[in-house]
């Protein structure tokens, strides 16, 4: 079973001092979910600052600066993991350093064979 | 014979339908799949039972009968979808390998109903979520039944029940006991949950019948059964209350099935054996330090037990052990207890006055039981012409029937 971790925090802690510390734990995370076969892909994201939205609208593509709702928590990454239920998902999210002041939202896949990541 | 037979299967069905439930959710790995292969086992049952005789172990039967059910169903759907096909024979490889290792699949079943209940208060479920399913999946208990018991609408629990179900299955929450390391945590919602269970049949919220002694004996097994599994001070508390307030339940109600209050109990009628298990385990759990909520209402439920009758009761350590209560887990109930422990041991005036307070805040203007307390402390003061207006209050918000029928009982009192 395929689950999004997406890792949602206010920008000031996410990007704050402890930034180096978060890379370091979540580097050490990677390599414990890779090494039970668990892990297939996870990566911070760079503030939302730097965010571009896009929207179709009557076939007239529409570009904008930042994100598409404006919210006190932002996200600030992923991780795409496979485990056996959402036990096994949580336990990881509780690993995840935001966790501890932000806050992990476990989504599970939709498993369509043709949109997997291979 | 055709009588006879079939009221075993309904006798069956009563004691085992929901264990049989359990085990086939674990084989079959789906809720909806594994209840239309419960009634399918006991529509075949009814058919079987009559001419072949009730077999020697019937929840093993049913068990086996469902699980070949349910494959059977899903091989013949397999050709309008491929995906049942595979599941199908997935399935039927899991039954031959139980076969060919002659391990009853009915065995472990209570570690089953454990797997269940852990599922249905799994915390990714809404709470209220959590004991419409418990109730529903683990206790039996129909969708009116749990609507009644919620004070909500039938399609409103319905609606809860189908979104639990299809969370668990789409987010895969796993049916199984969780690790040591969540355990713990795991346990605080199982135990509120048992206690809902036991409540309910200690004191059904509905209809013309006080206790439905099958639903509590049921919280307790279960309780024992999380004891046996996590033996933590507060499961042996929760325990203990259970066990004490089951001790008293012959005395509870008249032959003629009107609620009798503890002052007025025949105390030669409870549970002796009950209640030393009951102490002896508030002992265990109050010496660990340990203790919460649970253990402290067990607690006071021990020392209404030791009094030989309601005078002689230690009303004073009654009301210290609410007062620690209140400290644990503050509620306007407890408040409630508190104050008429107090009127026991200082008089019904200082009882009344800590009531009136306790009212004048709101949180219990729709609770029955509260302005019926204040309606007897009233009564016992003299003041009649409250009293009644106490009384008639209680019994438009009352809805069980012995409950009613005392109240209109003590209201006649009045003259």
């Amino acid at each position: 079973m395929k689950y999004l971790l997406l890792i949602y925090g206010t920008e000031t802690e996410m990007y704050g001092p402890h930034r180096q510390e978060c890379i370091e734990r979540s580097s050490k995370l990677v390599e414990d979910l890779d090494a039970k076969g668990q892990f297939i892909s996870a990566s911070p994201l760079q503030p939302v600052a730097t965010a571009t939205s896009v929207r179709v609208r009557n076939g007239k593509t529409v570009v904008t600066d930042g994100p598409f709702a404006e919210t006190r928590e932002a996200l600030g990454g992923y991780y795409l993991v496979d485990v056996a239920d959402l036990d096994e998902a949580i336990a990881i999210a509780n690993q995840i350093p935001v966790a501890n002041y932000g806050t992990v939202e476990i989504r599970p896949l939709q498993e369509i064979p043709a949109l997997l990541p291979r | 014979m055709a009588a006879p037979v079939s009221d075993e299967v309904a006798a069956v069905y009563r004691a085992e339908s929901r264990r049989v439930l359990a085990t086939l959710i674990r084989l079959l790995g789906d809720f909806d799949v594994a209840e239309e292969a419960l009634h399918e086992a006991f529509a075949s049952a009814v058919e079987r039972w009559p001419v072949d005789g009730v077999p020697e172990n019937p929840r093993a039967w049913l068990v086996s009968a469902g699980r070949f059910k349910a494959i059977d169903g899903m091989r013949r759907r397999a050709r309008f979808d491929a995906s049942m096909g595979e599941l199908a024979e997935r399935l039927e490889a899991d039954r031959r390998a139980d076969e060919a290792k002659r391990e009853l699949a009915a065995e472990g079943v209570e570690d089953d109903r454990l797997r269940l209940i852990f599922t249905c208060c799994h915390p990714a479920l809404p709470p209220e979520a959590r004991l419409a399913l418990t109730l529903r999946e683990v206790c039996g208990l129909t969708t009116e039944e749990i609507a009644s018991a919620f004070l909500s609408p039938p399609p409103t629990i319905a609606q809860r029940i189908v979104r639990a179900k299809a969370k668990i299955k789409s987010a895969k929450i796993p049916f199984k006991v969780p690790s040591r390391a969540d355990l713990p945590d795991r346990l605080d919602g199982v135990l509120h949950v048992i206690y809902l269970v036991f409540t309910e049949g200690y004191s059904a919220s509905a209809g013309d019948s006080v206790t439905r002694a099958d639903l509590s004996a049921e919280a307790i097994r279960l309780g024992r059964l999380v004891l046996e599994l996590l033996p933590e001070p507060e499961v042996a508390g929760l325990l203990a209350l259970m066990l004490l307030q089951e001790s008293r339940r012959a005395a509870r109600t008249s032959a003629a099935g009107d609620l009798v209050l503890l002052d007025e109990q025949d105390r030669s009628l409870w549970n002796r054996e009950q209640i030393r298990e009951g102490r002896a385990l508030v002992e265990r759990a109050l010496s660990s330090g340990r203790f919460g909520p649970y253990t402290l209402q067990a607690a006071i439920a021990a020392v209404h037990a030791e009094a030989p009758d309601a005078a002689s009761t230690d009303w004073g350590q009654i009301v210290a052990l609410y007062g620690l209560l209140l400290r644990a887990a503050p509620s306007p109930i407890i408040e409630l207890n508190r104050a008429v422990a107090v009127a026991m041991r200082d008089g019904p005036a200082a009882g009344l006055e800590l009531v009136d307070d306790l009212m004048t805040r709101g949180e219990l203007s729709d609770y029955h039981l509260a302005h019926s307390a204040r309606a007897d402390l009233l009564r016992r003061l003299g003041k009649t012409a409250e009293a009644r207006a106490a009384y008639d209050r209680a019994l438009s918000l009352a809805r069980q029937e012995p409950e009613r029928r005392f109240l209109q009982r003590r209201l006649n009192e009045l003259g």
